[in-house]
């Protein structure tokens, strides 16, 4: 590697550093996507048609996320009611 | 009582093979008694890699359906006396692999080897699953590359969940990373992963590094497992594998860039 290529290697950032941050999100969210016990996405349906029974809901306003501690698990169920709601 | 090890990946083509058969002429250049199974039912290369394939005769899937015995089945290596191969069939296909029939394989090997080497299929089909299965220890080849540092990380989850050491709370199994192809020149450039870059996003033990190198296509051009290549930089970086997996405390060699000069670094060369 020469004087130039050093200098050309220094003011380009390198694929590296995009390869490195692209992998760091990607595999947080697969291993967030890989803890996630089976059952959320039923239970998410499940919940929204008991839900619907007594108040509109938009589905799109449901969440249901499991977030793991270290003493504790902790279930977030998460409904935005309609204004007429 | 025998230790296994899977050598793992997920994606194809980043050195599984090559890694068994030198993992394993490794362990039995230092007097352990060794067997390295081909575990890719139908796409069979280890025999090539280990240079024995004009000696095969009967395979795995063979042993499992009871139309050969163990001893019949296993080819001795011609180099070193405690070296076996076991190759897998070329014709069946992978739901040959059950889990009682490799069990009971690994069980009957287990009796009076040393280490068996499982040398796994890409993917994470039966046969991937079947070769981690039952490990001890698993060996995950890394190329400093995208897509096979993300396979790595879901292996990494198989590895944990469903192994038999997962499924029987036992100890979990032993994780190392081996990060194959590695230029240090393209790291120095920012053209490539580092290692350090890999260990962080995969937080695993390093057991090695193998540098891009000449002499692992030499070795299975001609069907000798590359860590007999003692010239070698790859061959080098295997015995250190080797040693470290034994549990040697051994530098990394081959992850700097090899010393210049001051006028060769400043005009090139």
């Amino acid at each position: 590697m020469g004087l130039l290529d050093y200098f050309r290697a220094s003011r380009s950032k390198g694929s590296a550093s995009i390869a490195r941050e692209r992998l760091q999100i990607l595999v947080a969210h697969d291993r967030a996507e890989r803890d996630r016990p089976s059952y959320l996405p039923k239970l998410q349906e499940e919940l929204i048609a008991v839900i619907s029974k007594y108040v509109r809901i938009d589905r799109s306003k449901v969440s249901v996320n499991l977030e793991r501690g270290e003493k504790q698990d902790i279930l977030e169920l998460n409904i935005i009611l309609g204004e007429d709601g | 009582m025998a230790r296994i090890i899977v050598v793992t990946s997920g994606k194809g083509g980043v050195g599984k093979t090559t890694t068994a058969a030198a993992f394993a002429m490794g362990l039995a250049r230092r007097g352990y008694r060794t067997a390295v199974i081909d575990f890719d039912v139908g796409l069979r290369n280890l025999d090539l890699i280990m240079g024995c394939e004009r000696r095969v005769v009967y395979d795995f899937v063979n042993v499992i359906n009871g139309e050969a015995n163990l001893n019949q089945a296993l080819i001795r290596d011609k180099r070193t006396d405690n070296l076996f191969v076991l190759p897998a069939s070329q014709t069946r296909d992978k739901e040959a692999l059950t889990k009682e029939g490799v069990g009971g394989v690994l069980n009957e090997l287990a009796q009076t080897f040393d280490y068996i080497v499982c040398d796994s299929p890409a993917g994470i089909e039966r046969g991937a699953t079947m070769a981690m299965y039952f490990a001890d220890d698993a060996i995950v080849v890394t190329n400093p590359e995208v897509s096979s540092v993300r396979d790595s990380d879901r292996m990494l989850g198989i590895l944990a969940s469903k192994s038999k050491r997962a499924e029987n709370n036992e100890d979990p199994i032993r994780e190392f990373l081996l990060l194959s192809r590695y230029s240090p020149e393209r790291v120095f450039k920012g053209e490539m992963l580092s290692v350090k870059d890999v260990q962080d996003i995969l937080s695993l033990d390093l057991l090695g590094v193998i540098p891009e190198s000449m002499s692992v296509l030499n070795a299975s051009n001609s069907g000798v497992p590359v860590i007999l290549d003692e010239q070698s930089d790859a061959g080098q970086a295997y015995m250190d594998v080797v040693g470290r997996y034994l549990g040697e405390d051994l530098p990394h060699r081959f992850i700097d860039l090899p010393k210049k000069g001051f006028f060769s670094r400043l005009f090139g060369g």
